[in-house]
């Protein structure tokens, strides 16, 4: 095809799955309908952060167990303080019954 | 335990720590010195304690008293002779996985029986991030495979673990120690457990070797301080649902109390070491939740007697365990390999 502007030849390239056509002479491109928008979420998935990485999902738990919060997904590791946000190996209670019959 | 027991324990671990005619050089004269005030065995090594007699535990199933490199213990006054010493062959036999007896035959000491061991250093009780969950879940799995007995040399059949026994002891120290608000809740949980997590009737599994009570109290490095770590106490250990042994982990990791990072690293460890208790692969808590449930219950019934007894407030650890409680009345237990179609 042929460009509308300045008429020289018009060629195809393709990005990421969309057809583009540009002019050999001035340059300028043509969208078919759609791949303006095809070309715009493109973009915005390539400069979206990657989601936060899950590295260790939560491990099954019984309906009766505590809500997934009380798990500590997504708090940055656990903590053998229960709900209370008492840090890691620190609350004596839980310590002591770690070590009881 | 009377204070001449305490002094007929240290002299069976002294004579054990010293041969015959060796007089003994430790600082101390070999009498026990009081409890320090704590049920957990928290020694430090230095060398004055290494040598020294003291003693490590007194509590109404057992009182352990170390003298050097040996450890004796009187168990419970009602234990039956003829269930310790098959257990005692087993710790004898499974020796790598369990601590070996210096002696597979108990003593009786007054009204007592006494045993035997080399002392080994337990898990440091101020440091639980140190806590050794895949030697502890890779002992449980060649534990858990080892064959029952009985023992070639015409030993009497192992009983049933008892860990269903000490759930019911529990419940009934709970209900004599007078009303609580949360009693209820943990009495209506205990209500939905099958028999047999009730010791109302048998296991359904009576051929595999278990625990019965393991907790982080039960592991020593031995040869103290840097040998492998080995399973202690057979008091509860015999034949029945090795998930059992699993169960307390997994009961602390549902109350949201163990991080999910510590419950994967010991329940990954015995799937890898062919640990037979949970599927090797998928969701284990079919195999879980009853025995998980039952240690929770039991818990939960410590924590209300211990609060009752001193008079004081459950703290939000022990309330984290209740609520659980709560949240299984309305939840039948899964049942393992049995699905409704």
């Amino acid at each position: 095809m042929q460009c509308p502007k300045c008429h020289a030849p018009m060629h195809t390239y393709n990005r990421n799955g969309v057809q583009i056509e540009q002019c050999s002479g001035c340059r300028g491109i043509f969208l078919d309908y759609g791949e303006l928008e095809a070309l715009a979420r493109l973009e915005s998935q390539w400069s979206q952060p990657a989601p936060p990485p899950q590295a260790y999902p939560a491990p099954p738990a019984p309906a009766w167990g505590a809500p997934q919060g009380g798990h500590g997904g997504g708090h940055g590791g656990g903590h053998y303080g229960g709900h209370h946000g008492g840090h890691h190996g620190h609350h004596k209670s839980f310590g002591h019954m770690l070590f009881s019959s | 335990m009377t204070a001449d027991l305490l002094r007929g324990l240290a002299a069976a671990a002294r004579a054990a720590a010293h041969r015959a005619d060796e007089p003994c050089t430790c600082p101390d004269d070999g009498s026990a010195r009081t409890p320090a005030g704590t049920s957990a065995p928290a020694l430090v090594d230095t060398p004055a304690e290494i040598s020294d007699a003291r003693t490590l535990a007194d509590r109404p199933d057992g009182t352990v008293v170390r003298h050097g490199g040996v450890v004796a213990k009187a168990h419970a006054p009602d234990t039956d002779r003829a269930g310790l010493a098959a257990r005692l062959a087993v710790a004898a036999r499974l020796d790598g996985v369990l601590l070996a007896p210096l002696d597979p035959a108990p003593a009786p000491l007054h009204d007592r029986l006494v045993t035997l061991w080399p002392y080994g250093t337990p898990v440091d009780p101020d440091d639980p991030d140190a806590a050794p969950w895949e030697a502890a879940a890779g002992l449980l799995a060649r534990l858990h495979r080892a064959p029952a007995g009985p023992d070639p040399s015409g030993g009497r059949p192992l009983p049933p673990m008892r860990g269903p026994v000490k759930a019911v002891r529990a419940i009934r120290r709970m209900a004599a120690a007078g009303p609580h608000p949360a009693a209820p809740v943990v009495l209506r949980a205990w209500a939905g457990l099958p028999g047999w997590a009730r010791d109302r009737a048998p296991m359904p599994d009576a051929t595999t070797l278990c625990h019965g009570d393991l907790h982080l109290g039960q592991l020593v490095r031995h040869p103290a301080a840097e040998g492998p770590w080995r399973l202690i106490d057979v008091d509860d250990l015999g034949v029945g649902v090795a998930a059992w042994d699993l169960a307390r982990p997994a009961a602390w990791y549902a109350c949201g109390l163990l991080p999910p990072d510590a419950w994967t690293r010991f329940l990954d460890a015995y799937r890898a070491a062919g640990g037979p208790a949970v599927p090797a692969a998928g969701d284990p808590w079919p195999a879980l939740d009853v025995p998980a449930r039952a240690l929770t219950v039991q818990t939960a019934a410590l924590a209300v007697a211990k609060a009752v007894a001193a008079g004081r407030p459950l703290d939000e650890v022990e309330s984290c365990v209740i609520d659980a409680c709560d949240r299984m009345s309305g939840l039948p237990p899964e049942l393992d390999g049995a699905f409704p179609s």
